[in-house]
């Protein structure tokens, strides 16, 4: 337990130092980087097995005891998010050996990509909010490069955006930090979730509201969505797909993390700001993607209505007093489970339109829709990939987006939330709009009169093309797979929202002691737990 | 520049600033002092190298590429928190030996001043190379 709890963060470290000593060698990198890749990925399942039977998991770094030292902890829903991510690493590992050129490999791709990969899995398992803000920023300082890598025009114009907009939410959170600590006298997740009920309501509420703010930048969340669509379609597909596969789910598990734990005292209030911000950005996301001409800006705008999906399950949280009935325990717990499922849904879905998009532009010059066409004909295997994956963000059954969809509008329709519940199915027929869109100008056409590319250039695109496909027919897989096994999915789901709802699991698993007992040993100095 | 006085300075100057930046590096365990101010030190002694002479004698000086350096100074302070993995303790907790050198002490020594000599590397490789790129602009 004490080595795969920090094995997500521990490996790609190690890996991307390596690296840095190989600075030259192009092929060892290569190797490294998917090595890594794969062992996070098992490292992972291990990880997720183990939490499935044995329960959350605490590992006290250096051995310092729980308050006072860093913590890590991994509940289950901390140990889908890690498998997942790192899955979707490996994937885009071997994508990116035909994405990425020689230049951008030389400049450190792949020890950027781990970099990346590390920052969120500590993320993920971090207990401890100010090791949450340092690990925040190691992902960011490691897609800020990878955003800018390469230094084209317009991926810099998309990289000022998305700096400064994150910037100003990670000075944001870093404030919050600062205040949090100096009413409560503790950054301990657990800790916090104890002490807060000091403070007075109104100032948590404002507090809760510095927190919302800056999760919800990273998280895309609806008025603060602009530096999405702005930089998505700039950097190679490669990195717009681990981009789109994991920097928005951080602040979204960021925002699940503390609004189910920490700032849960007035949910009329902070998850209702939530809610409506979650339905605003469904139809604006949706919206914005119909106005959209290009392969890539419509997947990003896309995104900011997928958010939606996913903060509509958290909006939809309450906590449940004695007097609430058994069912309606089981809604909210269902609420949660379906952000849950969609998440990882969402999080090889959206990564594989990307992908996609990334050999249709390499063989068609271009993302613009107008100057492409005849993608049936001549890749029939990647059309039918870009079905599956299209008709699962739409929502269709039996793909794995219907039963995410499925699964929140249900348990919407039971807390008598209807205009959330019309605002997720209308956005969920627009999906399908925006797809056939795509479907009937990239695939369905015919070819364009003028092809960007000649013969030449095409039969050069076409060299190498196995490792860009291969990824994209395994998450297509995974989608239809996804989609048979919902129900042992959403029962794991379920498993991981109970841990959300009952924060005393939480607590338990990070103080097993009674606190004396603690202090006592932290100042003893015989910490080992 | 080229001035003979900085030049013949600069020879004396830097052994002991190296010097100096190994003791800072040792002190820091009790007293103020550490990797990171060590490694600053020592890379001054560097920049004044490429400042009284050029970049290129400074680069030659380093003898290692500042990437490698940052490379295994990361792993020396990942590695001293994997040693404590090693023996079944949580990641990062310190492990100490103590050798006995006759006639002098016993010499404790522990996986934090590995770790600061892993901090020390990364600072230097990192200040030189911001020091040495924008010296040759």
């Amino acid at each position: 337990m004490n080595v795969i709890l920090v094995l997500p963060v521990l490996l790609p470290l190690v890996c991307a130092s390596l690296m840095l000593v190989l600075w030259r060698k192009r092929r060892a990198q290569r190797i490294l980087n998917l090595a890594s890749m794969a062992g996070m990925t098992i490292g992972g399942f291990v990880l997720l097995v183990l939490i499935y039977c044995n329960g959350i998991a605490v590992l006290e770094m250096g051995g310092y005891a729980a308050p006072f030292g860093i913590t890590f902890v991994a509940d289950l829903l901390s140990a889908i998010m890690v498998t997942a991510a790192s899955m979707m690493g490996l994937v885009v590992a071997i994508y990116s050996l035909t994405d990425i050129d020689v230049r951008r490999e030389a400049f450190g791709y792949h020890p950027l990509l781990q970099l990346l990969l590390m920052g969120v899995c500590g993320a993920f398992l971090t207990g401890d909010m100010f090791n949450l803000y340092v690990f925040f920023e190691i992902m960011l300082m490691a897609s800020f490069v990878l955003l800018t890598l390469g230094g084209e025009r317009g991926q810099m114009e998309g990289a000022i955006k998305y700096v400064t907009l994150n910037l100003i939410s990670s000075a944001m959170f870093l404030a919050g930090v600062g205040i949090l600590y100096g009413m409560t006298g503790t950054l301990n997740m657990a800790d916090l979730a104890d002490k807060v009920t000091e403070i007075e309501g109104p100032l948590l509420t404002a507090l809760s509201m510095l927190f919302l703010v800056a999760f919800g930048v990273k998280a895309a969340m609806f008025p603060l969505f602009f530096w999405l669509p702005a930089s998505y379609h700039t950097p190679p597909p490669a990195v717009t797909a681990i981009f789109a596969a994991l920097l928005t789910k951080v602040g979204v598990y960021s925002l699940l993390r503390v609004f189910t734990l920490i700032f849960v005292h007035d949910p009329g209030t902070i998850h209702m700001i939530i809610l409506v911000a979650a339905g605003f950005g469904m139809v604006c996301g949706v919206l914005g993607a119909a106005a959209q001409n290009e392969f890539r800006r419509i997947l990003a705008f896309h995104s900011v209505s997928q958010i939606g999906y996913m903060l509509m399950g958290l909006g939809l949280f309450t906590v449940l007093s004695r007097s609430d009935s058994e069912e309606t325990r089981l809604i909210v717990q269902a609420a949660l489970a379906g952000t849950i499922i969609f998440v990882v849904h969402h999080l090889i879905v959206k990564p594989n339109l990307f992908l996609i998009s990334g050999v249709v532009e390499r063989l068609g010059g271009t993302g613009r829709l107008k100057d492409l066409g005849g993608f049936y004909v001549s890749m029939p295997l990647l059309s039918g990939m870009f079905i599956i994956s299209s008709m699962s963000l739409a929502g269709i059954p039996p793909l794995s987006g219907f039963w995410a969809k499925y699964v929140l509008v249900r348990a919407s329709l039971g807390l008598e939330h209807w205009l959330i519940a019309a605002a997720a199915l209308f956005t969920g027929l627009l999906t399908l709009f925006s797809m056939v869109k795509i479907w009937a100008a990239v695939f369905w056409a015919p070819p364009p009169e003028y092809p960007l590319l000649d013969e030449h250039e095409r039969d050069q695109a076409k060299r190498g093309l196995q490792p860009m496909i291969l990824p994209i027919v395994v998450l297509a897989a995974l989608i239809v797979v996804f989609g048979f096994a919902a129900g042992p999915i959403f029962d794991v789901a379920m498993m991981a929202a109970a841990q959300l709802m009952d924060p005393s699991q939480y607590v338990d698993a990070v103080f097993p002691i009674d606190e004396a007992a603690t202090l006592n040993a932290a100042v003893d100095g015989d910490t080992s737990p | 520049m080229r001035s003979i006085i900085l030049r013949s300075a600069t020879r004396y100057l830097f052994p002991i600033i190296i010097l100096f930046s190994i003791f800072l590096l040792l002190r820091g365990h009790d007293e103020p002092g550490g990797g990171f101010i060590g490694g600053l030190l020592a890379a001054t002694a560097f920049a004044l190298y490429a400042i009284a002479y050029d970049v290129k004698s400074a680069r030659a000086m380093l003898r290692a590429d500042h990437i490698t350096l940052i490379g295994v100074g990361l792993l020396l302070a990942t590695g001293a928190g994997i040693i404590s993995m090693l023996v079944g303790d949580p990641f990062l907790a310190t492990q100490w030996v103590t050798l006995n050198v006759p006639g002098v002490a016993d010499v404790k020594l522990g996986t934090p001043l590995l770790f600061d000599i892993g901090v020390y590397l990364v600072v230097v490789g990192v200040t030189l190379m911001l020091v040495f790129h924008l010296a040759e602009e």
